[in-house]
């Protein structure tokens, strides 16, 4: 590697203060940072000796705890795409088709995501002379997995765009924002271009062909809402959903594992948690996110099912986990450091509430099946509030102290 | 009352160097120098000595004029070699070449049994009075006041720390001497807080006139600010002081023999050492003789006091005034090829993203250098600092007030309670790098001074 460090020693006095490449420091500095660590030393006073971990690591954690969602989400669009034309029933048949539709479907988007977003982020720290922020590593990979395969290309960049800047940039950077980056780019797509990630026909691939006879690409967050509307029992609902493509297509383990249409990397309850273990092995998600999270929802959907004025409301809540995006979304989107609740009593009930509102969209909204999206966006803005009363809190067992 | 108070959250930096329970043979050390800059809250230092003056132990060479009671006195007898100043004539250091045997001033015994203010007055004019700091600040204490209660860590959980039972034995009548000393300078108690996770060292087992309590736990359980949280916490207006046990033993010196004796054993400690042990000497010793001929390396970082809240000095340095530690480690100023993302093992971390399977040897001691390993960046990762902090404070808002200069909000958060090395491990354990110590001592001198 010593070719490439005194590369890099060549080239640094361009960059330099003074050098002709001066305005491109920042664009040289993440180049150079990314291959090699820094030989910065501590100071003459304060600790001498630092933690082994930076925000580069921590970031790239989060990446790995996605790779999981990403693979499943790639094979699962080519599994989707072959069941709903027919030319596969089982699950592993036609491996080698369904992977190579997947990565073609899925591949460009994320290629598309991380070159549009990497962009603004180093267009962005030229201009402002700010370092490049490692966020974008996370984000760059979150963006693919909350849309469909179908989503098109322009469409992603343009959202990505849209949410680094609008959402990110404008406050500061990576420990600025407010609201999380990836779900603020989900919002944009929803709001601006419905059509491409809503309704029954964006969520499997078709292609050239055309789908087998009875085939609905409905997910089954649509099918239990209008079961709810109809009067069926939501579980029988699913259960005769989509028979045309196999028995139980919306089975509760089918749902778990993730076998059924729906945005790349959010179907699998079962990655989530994987990707979960992860996150909460490393220590860099808070757990008590994760687990009030699904607390909430579980008993947001009891409350209901006592309720119970339709059908949807008597759906067994534990379906609530497995349908939609919800373990994805409170597994990667709700921990999100920077827009969650930062104290630890505010996460619980930051990760509590995520749950609860998700379940109150989900069955109240006939707007929006997916309630997950709007419950992060919202929980992000009123983190500060919950923060701001645990804090206050803190202050007022201070200032009762001296009183005493 | 004795307290028993167990600690969990906080973290062990377990350094490979630590200080074999010896008296090693090394040279004594030629030259001391005290150093105002140890001082922190020292507003106008004033030289009463010229370069050639010959002085005894005691001799007071440095007054603040803002606080003129109070005098910094020689720890050793011998010539003023050197009145070292830096840029805009800042005092550096006032050093000086030691005799063969030291020779002491003679202020004679103080007698306890005098009133508050005198007493106080006699010890100011020793020279020991440096070692009482006053908390909130964490600066050189004022003669004049009363401190609500004085605390005293009778142990230390920083890396690679000495163990004061084995460098303060032999020690106990003046230890005594000078708590009953202190015990007349407060209306409040005199704390003393031991280490509960081992038996009581016999030295402090047995002093009275103090309220003994126990503390255990990981590092910051050592730390006085951290347990004067737990007794007896510090709130807007009031005032306590804190002593070192070295310190202590200095004061019972002064009382009992009426002299200014600032000997002491000192830990030489750290990975590039040949031998790591004690050493005895005196306050402000010149390191060199025990660090150079015993380095197993060429390129070191020489740090007086520990790693966490210690100052860099140079191979000629001097220990600084509140130090009871050396400690040398390698020097950190490379390049590692992808290294943030290397799997590794040899790499020290709190965080379980790097040392994901550290649990599984928790007793292993690492070589750490000074290497920042990483860049600064913005707050990102949450809930850390809180759990390296045993108090109930919120690191994070507490460091934004700060950054942000709100004053109000600073002491809501307890800026009262902490000084730099209560929140030492959260610059440790940082993601984002921030110097945090830095960051403290802004806010406390923001507040200070308003």
């Amino acid at each position: 590697m010593k070719f490439l460090r005194d590369l890099m020693d060549k080239q640094r006095p361009l960059f330099e203060k003074g050098g002709k490449l001066e305005s491109l420091y920042y664009a040289f500095e993440a180049g150079e940072t990314f291959l090699f660590s820094p030989n910065h030393t501590t100071g003459i006073k304060g600790a001498q000796v630092k933690d082994a971990i930076d925000l580069k690591r921590m970031m790239i954690t989060v990446v790995i705890a996605m790779i999981p969602c990403l693979l499943f989400g790639i094979y699962n669009t080519g599994h989707q795409s072959l069941l709903a034309t027919g030319a596969t029933a089982g699950l592993l048949d036609n491996f080698g088709d369904k992977a190579i539709i997947g990565l073609q479907l899925v591949l460009p988007i994320v290629i598309v995501a991380y070159a549009a977003g990497g962009l603004v982020e180093a267009v962005f720290a030229v201009i402002r002379k700010h370092p490049i922020n490692e966020g974008f590593l996370v984000t760059g990979m979150l963006i693919p997995l909350v849309v469909p395969a179908t989503t098109p290309l322009w469409q992603v960049a343009l959202a990505t765009i849209f949410a680094v800047v609008i959402a990110k940039e404008v406050f500061g950077g990576t420990g600025m924002n407010i609201l999380n980056v990836a779900m603020t780019a989900r919002a944009f797509l929803y709001f601006a271009y419905p059509a491409q990630i809503s309704g029954d026909q964006v969520w499997t691939y078709l292609g050239e062909k055309t789908a087998i006879d009875g085939f609905s690409g409905a997910t089954a967050l649509a099918v239990a809402y209008n079961a709810g509307v109809d009067g069926v029992p939501v579980v029988d609902a699913l259960a005769g959903h989509n028979t045309a493509l196999g028995a139980d297509l919306f089975s509760f383990s089918n749902l778990f594992m993730g076998w059924i249409p729906g945005s790349i990397g959010e179907t699998s309850t079962l990655m989530a948690l994987l990707g979960a273990a992860i996150l909460i092995g490393t220590g860099v998600a808070s757990w008590k996110i994760i687990v009030s999270g699904f607390a909430g929802a579980f008993l947001m959907g009891l409350l209901l099912n006592v309720l119970a004025v339709n059908e949807y409301m008597a759906m067994p809540p534990q379906y609530h986990w497995v349908m939609g995006g919800l373990a994805f979304g409170i597994v990667f989107m709700a921990t999100d450091p920077v827009s969650a609740a930062q104290t630890e009593t505010g996460k619980w009930i930051y990760g509590l509430l995520i749950g609860v509102l998700t379940v109150i969209i989900r069955v109240t909204n006939p707007a929006y099946p997916e309630g997950i999206m709007l419950a992060v966006l919202f929980m992000n803005v009123f983190a500060p509030l919950i923060d701001y009363y645990v804090v206050k809190a803190n202050k007022t067992r201070r200032l009762q102290r001296a009183t005493v | 009352m004795s307290k028993i108070v167990k600690l969990n959250k906080g973290f062990d930096i377990r350094l490979v160097g630590k200080a074999s329970k010896e008296i090693a043979n090394f040279a004594s050390a030629q030259t001391f120098a005290i150093k105002p800059t140890d001082f922190i809250g020292l507003q106008r230092p004033k030289v009463l000595v010229n370069e050639g003056d010959t002085v005894k132990a005691g001799t007071p060479i440095l007054v603040d004029k803002a606080l003129d009671q109070v005098i910094y006195a020689s720890p050793v007898s011998g010539e003023i070699v050197e009145i070292k100043r830096g840029d805009r004539r800042k005092l550096l250091e006032i050093k000086i070449l030691a005799d063969k045997t030291v020779i002491h001033e003679n202020f004679g015994k103080i007698d306890l049994s005098q009133n508050r203010d005198s007493l106080a007055a006699k010890l100011a004019s020793t020279g020991v009075w440096p070692n009482i700091i006053q908390r909130p600040f964490g600066i050189v204490a004022n003669p004049a006041d009363t401190p609500k209660a004085i605390f005293i860590s009778a142990f230390d959980t920083h890396p690679l720390a000495p163990d004061y039972g084995f460098t303060l034995q032999g020690e106990e009548k003046y230890l005594q001497a000078g708590i009953d000393a202190l015990a007349k300078l407060t209306p409040g108690k005199v704390h003393l807080n031991v280490d509960g996770s081992k038996p009581v060292d016999a030295i402090f087992s047995g002093v009275k006139n103090a309220q003994i309590n126990q503390f255990s736990g990981p590092h910051p359980a050592g730390n006085v600010g951290i347990q004067i949280h737990h007794l007896d916490p510090i709130n807007k207006g009031d005032l306590v002081w804190t002593v070192s046990p070295a310190g202590v033993v200095q004061i019972g010196k002064a009382v009992l023999e009426g002299v200014y004796d600032t000997s002491k054993i000192i830990a030489v400690t750290g990975s590039e050492l040949t031998k790591a042990a004690y050493v005895k000497t005196f306050v402000g010793a010149n390191v060199s003789t025990f660090v150079k001929g015993n380095l197993n390396s060429g390129h070191v970082r020489v740090i007086s006091g520990n790693v966490l809240t210690g100052e860099k000095i140079n191979l000629e340095g001097f220990l600084g005034f509140y130090h009871n530690q050396i400690t040398v480690i390698p020097e950190g100023d490379y390049y590692e090829f992808l290294g943030w993302a290397k799997p590794t093992a040899s790499k020290l971390s709190y965080h379980r993203a790097l040392g994901l399977l550290s649990f599984l040897t928790p007793k292993k001691e690492f070589v750490l250098d000074s290497n920042c390993r990483g860049e600064e960046r913005a707050f990102v990762q949450t809930g850390v600092f809180e759990s390296v902090t045993p108090m109930d404070i919120l690191p994070v808002y507490l460091l934004k007030a700060i950054m942000a200069e709100d004053f109000d909000e600073m002491e809501e958060l307890g800026i009262y309670e902490i000084v730099e090395e209560d929140l030492a491990l959260c610059e440790f354990v940082d993601v984002s790098k921030h110097p945090v110590q830095e960051l403290v001592r802004k806010g406390i001198e923001l507040i200070q001074y308003s």
